[in-house]
């Protein structure tokens, strides 16, 4: 007898689905998509990596790039997605007002970098290095303005979001939202290591 | 038995948002993985542009590590290990992608453009 109890409780299966509360797979998914996302920037990569050696007889990285300045974005880039943590983590304590703060402040970072990053496209094709210069440059505005393109949908999504945190407040949606950003947010930032690597040190050496 | 594993189900999925020390550990690790890249390069790099290199891309790989350890939190127990699963496959395929790519072209470069072939151009010569 006290076998057969032993064996049924062995043969316990779950057949009742689990019961996640809603939402609950949004960051699963959001996940799936970023590493689309990824797979998309691997591809330009591939390509700047093809075509990044042909100058076409035009400048080269040496002659255009300026380290300084992507040093400076890439503080920005990176201030900005500490901020982003600091406002999840007043997000974590329910606090409404200091998570709308940190999102500004992010915002203000991101949109540093984006301002640095048009003032040296738009250098670049002043001097006359733009995209249809060479096989290079294609690659090059390819590869960073799709990056740019991320942070700017990125900022719009943000102002978004302070909206609806200010109608709203703090309510499971809208944190579930913040989760979903502030994954794509560090996700921008690990995509830009790979950008001021392989683009800017490495045409730089 | 069966509640102690609903329990540790329901932990697995909750959000984990890290703490002020992770962020501000993964910060600073962050700088310094940038900064050093950067003087390196800036400084005018090693003599070998070879061994440069590869310490740059050293440093990215560990830093990216770092942001997604601090700042993604990825844990292997995050979703069931669906989100590391996704990871290492993307991983995986980024990889293959890069590398096969380059691979391919260079072969292409070197062995398909006969401009580029001195050798065999002074053997039709002679």
């Amino acid at each position: 007898m006290s076998h057969a109890t032993t064996d049924t409780r062995r043969q316990y299966w779950e057949l009742e689905p689990h019961h996640h509360p809603e939402g609950a797979s949004t960051s699963l998914g959001f996940w799936v998509y970023l590493m689309s996302d990824c797979l998309m920037f691997a591809v330009l990569f591939a390509v700047y990596g093809v075509l990044g050696t042909s100058f076409a007889a035009g400048p080269g990285p040496k002659d255009l790039f300026d380290l300084e300045l992507v040093a400076v974005n890439t503080a920005m880039l990176l201030l900005s997605s500490i901020t982003f943590g600091f406002a999840m983590l007043a997000m974590g304590k329910g606090d409404q007002r200091g998570t709308l703060r940190w999102l500004a402040v992010t915002l203000f970072f991101g949109l540093c970098f984006l301002g640095i990053e048009l003032y040296e496209f738009h250098h670049l094709i002043h001097i006359g290095a733009g995209p249809q210069r060479s096989g290079f440059l294609s690659a090059f505005f390819t590869l960073v303005g799709t990056h740019g393109l991320h942070v700017t949908f990125g900022s719009i999504w943000l102002v978004t979001l302070m909206v609806q945190i200010t109608r709203t407040g703090l309510i499971p949606a809208n944190q579930r939202r913040m989760v979903c950003l502030s994954m794509f947010w560090h996700f921008l930032d690990v995509i830009w290591i790979g950008v001021f690597t392989f683009v800017y040190l490495l045409g730089m050496i | 038995m069966s509640a102690e594993h609903a329990h540790a189900h329901h932990d697995d999925h909750g959000h984990d948002h890290g703490s002020y020390s992770s962020y501000i550990k993964g910060f600073l690790l962050s700088v310094i993985l940038t900064a050093i890249p950067f003087g390196l390069v800036m400084a005018g790099g090693f003599e070998s542009r070879a061994l440069t290199a590869v310490t740059v891309i050293g440093f990215a790989v560990v830093q990216i590590l770092v942001h997604m350890v601090y700042f993604l939190h990825m844990n292997g127990k995050q979703e069931e290990g669906w989100t590391m699963l996704s990871t290492i496959f993307t991983v995986v395929v980024v990889v293959i992608l890069l590398a096969g790519s380059l691979w391919v072209m260079y072969h292409m470069n070197t062995n398909m453009m006969p401009q580029m072939d001195h050798e065999l151009m002074q053997g039709f010569g002679s």
